[in-house]
């Protein structure tokens, strides 16, 4: 018998190339797009490039790295100084484009960020090399599956759906070229991202996908484009400033060493907590946790394939990425509930606020939020269970998400609005992809679907938690899950209200779109079907290795119910639609004034068509008022965080 | 063994049991309102004429939808009476109520659909209370599976007065009590006709009477487990518990949606929510 290390020592050379082509392989197709304009040969370039980034994130993911995290050094010693200067001139060009559109805040906060990161980098000049560069466990390995292979679908996506949409924006300078090249750049600052051991490099590519979303979110160009761009810039910038600060305080207390993710962690809460919280603060910015959410709102106005992007596979992820990352450290920390706290509430209130929204993707963007709250709820509680949680919340919420978004994209091209109320009877007119739809929404919030088993976990884990704050993020999320079934299930509703058969008007979607939904549909069935194999074989071996020996997650037994629940839903319609479809089919009933179906006859002989809108209930829900007590509830809650940092003696 | 055996003992006589409650709760009601009401067994002869109808409707996934209802609360009291994960079971509960929406939703009558609304209002104003009943239960006894709790000794009522009081409150909800019978009303020809069952027929409405039978009998062993040490305890609770609902249905007319959602996140957040962290810091 072979030992499970000495395999992964082997394959240590083909770990730190296969890292290294992740970061680096993006940049070519980037490159290549920048200068083509033929759109067959962008075409292909696309795909082969998203094919070889899926491709490469599977590979990592399949090779067995067993309940190990395995460092490595990147033998190239001018690596640190060329990323300085990246770093500057990227600080150069966003100083340029703030001055030049008068927002000198940001213009500040640039500043500041590149004064503290010089002088980490002038601390640590002789400290930090000692620190690997590189890191990779399954945790990271999955964050690569998640980067590849739904960032690459929705890049192949993004073919069709920009063709259309300069069709229908004829007025907008085509920039397609640039647009693509973004999106790879975005890819590999992703990776590099989730691949970083040293700090300083978490960093840097940290501010690249601030950059990036700030680029793809202004592609309109329009004056709201404009606007909203430069606030995700401002409140990315806002929360980054924290990441340095995290940097100077490892290096100013001596720790060169603890610069590294593996060894801050291993060192425990006494020395990683202040750079860990600092850090979360960042992630939450990031995440477009309260109060900082409205920059991911606020980026609907780009294309769709940018937001599918933003909310599933990058940018977002990139913030719970890091706060997971630092879970083990908040365990048991009243500090970690103060960041668990700020994820219930916004969950709960960004929840509350996608009740009253009728615009499908601004649905989206809100429950994107809440998850990313249930995931910081759950980082921050940090005991193994809520960690498993959180990372069955990344998963599914990734693809789920980027199926929705793309599902709704499509349609919108159809139907020519984004409201779900314009999806009333899409059963009927485009039954694939309201199928589609209704498997993604499924999969975000009903038994025994992908998202449900999170909510689960985390219920089970916060059981546990220190109390009482255990028990008020159970009552936070008691309330808030309640609330996401209102609004999945009226949207769910929405779709099978079919009036009146018409034409399918499927047959115009491109096959990049295709090509991109199907796939998305097949993973959100393959990972609900798959919760036992993805738990044994992925997480599970990522929480040994984190916190040692633990206790069993999700007994077998329940885990059989799950699946056996799963298989009905698909199985029974199938079996029983023979004998439980009707044999005559009859008029809807009205009241006795039907004058056809969906015409009623009123009072003095005029005929009306039925229309019917669903509840949005702004009274109980306004969203101004809640974005504003909740924005309050978090300012005062990150004020404790930071009062309890200051006060901890240590900053 | 013993709780599969109890699970197949739920499958078989949660319908009997079922009609036998509605049929004195009929008898009950009619003798508060000053008649005689029909016999005991009349909910059953109800169903069963349901099942003799001429199937039609206004397309297929209704019945579809409304077969996954049915399927679904039965699923719920497996896992609730075989001894299972309580959370499991509330979400089972949950999916088969998103059924029964959808059902409404996809006959695309208009009853139906301000039904199918209103049935959204109650499910979230029930949900909470539920969930943290769940959460109440593993504080006093340590375990979520359904079997441990049915194992305790004690009465987990003492600890969880404020859960109790909620979970009583819910049930007027889920057991289409007035005055929160908003999105179906046990007398016809009222606003919303029968909100969304408006459109359901035939076995398709038998169906969703037997899910309701099911659905009483699984509300009733909630209220049990909370009195589970001392059995007779638990049944005179049941029959006090159900005695106060059809009070409540008899002398309250139905109330408007906003301040049923209202009052049942208020009282059920102080009562509940307060409960659970009260006793966490114990």
């Amino acid at each position: 018998m072979i030992d499970a290390n000495l395999i992964t020592v082997m394959y240590v050379d083909l770990y730190v190339e296969l890292l290294l082509f992740l970061i680096m392989f993006p940049l070519i197709p980037a490159l290549i797009l920048t200068v083509l304009r033929n759109e067959n040969l962008r075409g292909i370039v696309v795909t082969a490039g998203a094919g070889i980034c899926a491709l490469g994130s599977i590979l990592l993911l399949a090779l067995p790295v067993g309940q190990n995290q395995l460092f490595f050094t990147v033998p190239a010693p001018g690596i640190a100084l060329v990323m300085l200067v990246l770093e500057i001139l990227i600080a150069g060009y966003l100083v340029m484009v703030s001055v030049k559109a008068k927002q000198f805040l940001i213009t500040g906060f640039v500043l500041l960020q590149l004064l503290l990161i010089g002088g980490a980098e002038w601390l640590g000049l002789e400290g930090h090399a000692k620190v690997p560069d590189l890191l990779t466990d399954e945790f990271s390995a999955i964050m690569a599956v998640i980067i590849g292979v739904i960032g690459g679908i929705i890049c192949i996506y993004a073919l069709g759906y920009m063709r259309e949409y300069h069709e229908h924006h004829k007025d907008l300078p085509d920039k397609r070229p640039k647009f693509f090249a973004i999106l790879f750049l975005f890819l590999s600052a992703m990776f590099g991202v989730v691949f970083s051991n040293n700090l300083i490099w978490m960093y840097f590519f940290w501010e690249v996908t601030t950059l990036c979303s700030y680029l793809l979110i202004r592609y309109p160009e329009n004056g709201e484009a404009v606007t909203n761009a430069f606030r995700a810039l401002l409140y990315n910038l806002i929360g980054g400033a924290c990441f340095p600060i995290a940097i100077l305080y490892i290096l100013m207390n001596g720790g060169s060493e603890h610069l590294g993710i593996g060894s801050l962690i291993a060192a425990g809460p006494a020395i990683a907590l202040v750079p860990a919280c600092l850090i979360a603060i960042a992630g939450c910015a990031k995440s477009a946790q309260l109060p900082f959410s409205s920059w991911l709102v606020g980026a609907m106005v780009a294309p769709t394939p940018v937001s599918a992007l933003l909310h599933s596979s990058t940018m977002v992820k990139a913030g719970v990425y890091a706060i997971a990352r630092f879970a083990p450290v908040f365990d048991g920390q009243i500090l970690g509930m103060v960041i668990a706290l700020i994820g219930g509430v916004t969950f709960l209130v960004t929840s509350c606020i996608a009740i009253s929204q009728s615009n499908a993707k601004k649905v989206l963007a809100y429950s994107t939020i809440a998850n990313l709250g249930l995931i910081v709820a759950c980082a921050g509680v940090g005991t193994p269970e809520a960690l498993w949680a959180a990372i069955f919340l990344i998963i599914f919420h990734a693809i789920s998400k980027s199926l929705l978004f793309l599902s709704v994209g499509t349609v919108e091209h159809r139907v020519g609005s984004r409201d779900i109320e314009d999806m009333t009877g899409l059963a009927a007119s485009m039954p694939k992809v309201s199928l589609m739809m209704l498997i993604g929404i499924a999969g975000m919030f009903l038994a025994p679907f992908g998202m449900l088993i999170s909510k689960w976990a985390s219920i089970h884990a916060f059981s546990q938690a220190l109390p009482p704050f255990g028990m008020i993020l159970i009552v936070i999320l008691a309330y808030g899950s309640a609330v996401t079934v209102f609004f999945w299930a009226k949207w769910m509703g929405k779709l099978l209200e079919v009036r009146k058969w018409e034409e399918s008007i499927e047959f115009q979607i491109s096959r990049a779109e295709w090509a991109a939904l199907i796939p998305l549909t097949a993973l959100t069935i393959i990972a609900c079907f798959g919760i036992a194999p993805i738990s044994t074989y992925l997480i599970e071996p990522f929480l040994v290795m984190t916190y040692g020996p633990i206790s069993e997650l999700i007994p077998a037994s329940n885990l059989m119910i799950m699946l056996l629940m799963l298989a009905l839903i698909v199985v029974l319609p199938v079996l029983m639609v023979k004998i439980l479809i009707p044999r005559r089919n009859l008029r809807r009933y009205m009241g006795g004034v039907t004058v056809h179906d969906g015409l009623m006859e009123g009072s003095i002989g005029m005929k009306r068509e039925i229309s019917l809108s669903n509840l949005y209930l702004e009274d109980l829900f306004p969203e101004a008022g809640l974005s504003k007590y909740g924005s309050l509830i978090t300012i005062v809650l990150f004020c404790v965080l930071l009062i309890g940092l200051i006060s901890g003696g240590v900053l | 063994m013993n709780t599969i055996l109890t699970a197949i003992a739920f499958l078989i006589l949660a319908p009997v049991i079922g009609v036998l409650v509605t049929g004195v709760d009929r008898i009950i009601t009619a003798r508060m309102q000053g008649r005689v009401g029909p016999p005991v067994l009349q909910p059953f002869l109800d169903i069963a004429k349901l099942f003799e109808k001429e199937r039609v409707g206004v397309w297929q996934a209704p019945a579809v939808l409304i077969f996954l209802h049915l399927a679904f609360m039965v699923v719920t009291g497996l896992i609730f009476f075989g001894g299972g994960d309580l959370l499991l079971a509330i979400f089972a509960l949950t999916l088969s109520e998103v059924f029964l929406v959808l059902a409404a939703y996809s006959t695309r009558s208009p009853y139906a659909h301000v039904g199918a609304g209103r049935e959204l209002i109650q499910l979230i104003a029930v949900e909470p209370v539920i969930i943290l009943t769940a959460v109440g239960f593993y504080e006093v006894t340590g375990s979520f599976a359904a079997s441990d709790i049915m194992n305790f000794s004690g009465l987990p009522v003492i600890l969880l007065p404020g859960i109790f009081i909620s979970v009583v409150c819910i049930l007027t909800f889920k057991l289409r009590k007035s005055p929160f019978d908003l999105s179906t009303s046990h007398h016809a020809h009222q606003e919303l006709v029968k909100g969304v069952m408006t459109e359901f027929s035939g076995s398709t409405l038998g169906m969703v009477e037997i899910a309701h039978l099911y659905e009483i009998v699984i509300l009733l062993g909630l209220v049990y487990l909370f009195f589970v040490g001392n059995p007779i305890l638990g049944v005179l609770a049941i029959i006090i518990v159900y005695f106060l609902e059809m009070l409540a249905d008899n002398s309250t007319s139905r109330v408007k949606w906003l301040p049923a959602l209202r009052g049942a996140w208020i009282i059920t957040l102080i009562l509940g929510g307060g409960n659970i962290i009260a006793l966490s810091l114990l």
